[in-house]
């Protein structure tokens, strides 16, 4: 089997200051990693270097694209590294704020991505933006509702949606269920494991919340200034952890 | 007949980084080896390593050194992704506590490992029914999560998640422990089945009795406590 | 007249003119494409044309003709005013005629006689960012034009369709161009979208925001739309009660304090040469107020 996704030795720096420096792993289909670590650890820095948000200093990240195979995406040219972002990737804002159109309809948050690749039949993409909104469990009937007018919980699921409508292979995710009340953190929790399973997907999460990645995550890599300290299997290494600094970081959850 | 869980010279320690990097050994020169259609009961005292061991065997803990060989593979040395397949098809476990996500009815976390195989959801769901059933679970709480469920019934939704697929590998973690005599009996059936379809099964029994009849073999883990050998 | 021999050709100095020409040229190569300007102060308004003017400016010679109209009109003040600006500045000869104008400077209309080859049509331009309204940074827009990253376009729409039935966009409707950029084509009816193919050269400008951009003859202008819910170009559903056209776009007159209206033709110098024809309308020329619908 090859990776889906592979980073070598990727750095990025701030003048400097490390962001994140030394990290490769390969990440092979239906695989979910978890990032772990504290605030500053460079887990963000390095997931947005990842997703092309942010360029790095050096390393590659290759991905296995659908025609060509296996590239280096920080080499690819814009439209391209675009064209690949909103077709076979997709990237879950923390804040949903930051992830849909706060002006534009749920529907037409949903059908944006269907839109942008070409997709020109209104019936069609109604269609796709409903059957989307009932697999984020979002009442049909909110469709022509505008994303001001919900939850923080359905925000995130709107989000979701938006995302996955294109049916993307991998997913970068930023504390997903950061900021949402408990209950419904579980139930978005649910949905995710359901989609990961159901569609094959692979997906990169970014959190410090080690019980989000114990449910989510198959693999783990816990960062520290800037560095991956320890990686592995997620249950391995939050039940024997051995980096001094896992061990202090698992140590340190309260237990409710 | 070839050996389907094989533990070859291995050896454990927990190194405590912030408690002035204490080094703890746990086990060392550890040998097991269970054949298919086999049980095999950990023995020993308390802290003697029984549960550490299960833990390595399924890739739940770090081994240092030696060879876990499960069905070929080196638990030991595997890519995280050959662990998640061996657990996934190969190797199931039947730990002492549920770990589930909240809100998740009881049918469904039962069904998770068929679903994670590819099984239809019809089908992994009526497998997942079937065995509930069996185990005494009440209908009226399969629609509902496990988390508010009673320590034994808990146990259950367990047992039921360990062998709803046929697992070539199983380990329990005292599968009897908080069960009635009933569901004792059911659950010890459920062994004897496993055995009989040719399961190799490593197991930690604190229920003599159950022990007794289920085990073909014990294996006293105060053998492998370093310092303490005979 | 009196001459005022103080002014520049065209108010313009010659360097501004120069400056405005090339920017004219790179719009004329790269169809829909919005070229920066260093647009100048004009002796108006911003609001009030200055883009076109300064467009105009760049491309009037002493031997043009000039037509200005505003919303199809000869007879308003921002028509009146623009062209006696290039009456005093210029001293270039004007028309009411489009037939008989060389240089055509407008706002928010096309004329309804079409257009011939050498003829200017110049268009006063608010805002030339066609996405503006979804995406306000100016950068993401720049790229996704760039990458013709265009899907937000037809979010527009969407939405226009899913809150009326149907895509209520009714001008400024947004058009791609050679099937390359995507353009405002100004605040022009919907109505007028078919015409932006023609044999004249269609300039546009846009003073405040300091941008230029072209559709050369002949060039492909396609509506953007979806394939179930077709472009239509709409117009009142009534013929124009001084000239009886009725493939013509209609201005709504209120005629009295009692309700009472009438449709007219938008573009006066089109309904005058009708009417000069002889043509006439079929039946009453206002609608009384117990006809009018509520």
């Amino acid at each position: 089997m090859t990776p889906l996704f592979s980073v070598r030795d990727l750095r990025k720096t701030y003048g400097g200051r490390i962001g994140c420096t030394d990290v490769s792993f390969d990440l092979y289909p239906g695989e979910v990693m978890g990032i772990v670590g504290e605030s500053g650890s460079g887990k963000s820095t390095l997931l947005n270097c990842l997703a092309g948000h942010l360029a790095p200093d050096a390393g590659q990240v290759f991905y296995d694209t659908r025609h060509s195979g296996m590239l280096d995406t920080l080499r690819m040219a814009e439209p391209e590294r675009r064209m690949l972002g909103r077709t076979d990737w997709a990237f879950v804002h923390q804040n949903a704020r930051d992830g849909l159109r706060m002006s534009v309809s749920a529907g037409g948050n949903v059908g944006e991505r269907l839109m942008a690749v070409g997709a020109r039949h209104y019936g069609q993409i109604r269609a796709a933006a409903t059957d989307w909104l009932g697999r984020v469990e979002i009442d049909a009937g909110r469709i022509d509702d505008r994303p001001s007018a919900f939850s923080g919980g359905m925000q995130q699921r709107l989000q979701i949606a938006r995302n996955l409508v294109t049916g993307p292979r991998l997913v970068f995710m930023d504390e997903p269920t950061g900021g949402l009340d408990v209950s419904v953190q579980a139930r978005l929790l649910d949905l995710l494991r359901g989609l990961v399973r159901d569609m094959g997907l692979s997906a990169i999460i970014v959190t410090h919340d080690l019980a989000v990645v114990r449910l989510l995550a198959d693999r783990l890599m816990v960062m520290k200034g800037g560095h991956v300290v320890e990686s592995g299997l997620t249950d391995q290494v939050l039940d024997d952890p051995q980096h001094g600094y896992t061990q202090l970081l698992v140590s340190s959850v309260l237990q409710a | 007949m070839k050996a389907m869980i094989e533990i070859e010279a291995v050896a454990k320690q927990f190194c405590l980084h912030n408690q002035g990097g204490a080094v703890i050994p746990v086990l060392s020169g550890a040998e097991l080896s269970v054949k298919p259609g086999e049980c095999v009961a950990l023995t020993g005292s308390s802290g003697a390593g029984k549960s550490t061991l299960m833990r390595m065997i399924y890739g739940n803990y770090v081994t240092q050194s030696g060879r876990i060989l499960i069905g070929g593979l080196d638990v030991a040395r595997a890519e995280p992704r050959e662990i998640l397949a061996l657990r996934r098809q190969v190797l199931g476990y039947v730990s002492q506590f549920l770990r589930v996500v909240p809100r998740v009815p009881t049918r469904d976390v039962v069904a998770e490992p068929l679903l994670a195989l590819g099984v239809p959801a019809d089908e992994a769901r009526a497998r997942a029914e079937a065995l509930l059933e069996r185990l005494r679970i009440p209908q009226r709480l399969w629609q509902l999560s496990p988390t508010t469920f009673s320590g034994g019934e808990q146990q259950r939704v367990n047992i039921a998640r360990g062998f709803v697929h046929p697992y070539p590998a199983l380990l329990l973690d005292e599968p009897t422990a908080s069960l009635d005599p009933v569901n004792r009996e059911t659950v010890l059936c459920l062994i004897d089945e496993a055995k009989a379809r040719g399961a190799a099964i490593v197991g930690i029994f604190h229920d003599a009795p159950a022990r007794a009849r289920v085990a073909d073999r014990e294996i006293d883990v105060g053998r492998f406590t370093p310092g303490w050998a005979a | 007249m009196t001459q005022d021999t103080h002014y520049n050709f065209a108010y313009l100095d010659e360097q501004t003119k120069r400056m405005i020409r090339r920017a004219l040229l790179k719009a004329m190569a790269i169809p829909g494409y919005q070229v920066p300007f260093a647009s100048r102060e004009m002796p108006m308004p911003y609001g009030w044309g200055t883009g076109g003017v300064q467009v105009s400016a760049a491309c009037l010679t002493p031997s043009d003709t000039l037509k200005v109209i505003d919303q199809g009109a000869d007879d308003t003040t921002n028509a009146v005013s623009i062209r006696k600006f290039f009456e005093k500045t210029a001293q270039v000869a004007t028309t009411e005629s489009t037939r008989a104008a060389s240089l055509i400077q407008t706002r928010h209309r096309i004329p309804e006689e079409p257009l011939r080859e050498g003829q200017i049509l110049v268009y006063q331009v608010p805002i030339p960012e066609p996405l503006r309204f979804l995406e306000p940074r100016e950068t993401e827009t720049r790229k996704m034009h760039a990458l013709q990253d265009y899907g937000l376009m037809h979010v527009k729409l969407y939405e226009d369709i899913a809150r009326h039935g149907n895509i209520a966009t009714s001008y400024a409707y947004p058009v791609k161009v050679q099937g390359r950029y995507v353009m405002d084509p100004s605040p022009i009816p919907k109505f007028d979208n078919p015409k932006l193919r023609m044999a004249a050269i269609q300039l546009f400008g846009a003073g405040r925001e300091q941008r230029i951009y072209a559709i050369p003859p002949y060039t492909d202008v396609v509506s953007l739309d979806f394939e179930d819910h077709p472009f239509e170009p709409s117009k009142a559903n009534h013929a124009c009660s001084l000239c009886g056209a009725d493939h013509t776009y209609l201005d709504e007159v209120i005629v009295d304090d009692r309700g009472g209206r009438m449709f007219v033709c938008s573009d006066t110098d089109y309904c005058a040469t009708r009417q000069a024809t002889g043509a006439a309308p079929a039946q009453t020329a206002t609608s009384q107020p117990q006809e009018a619908q509520p």
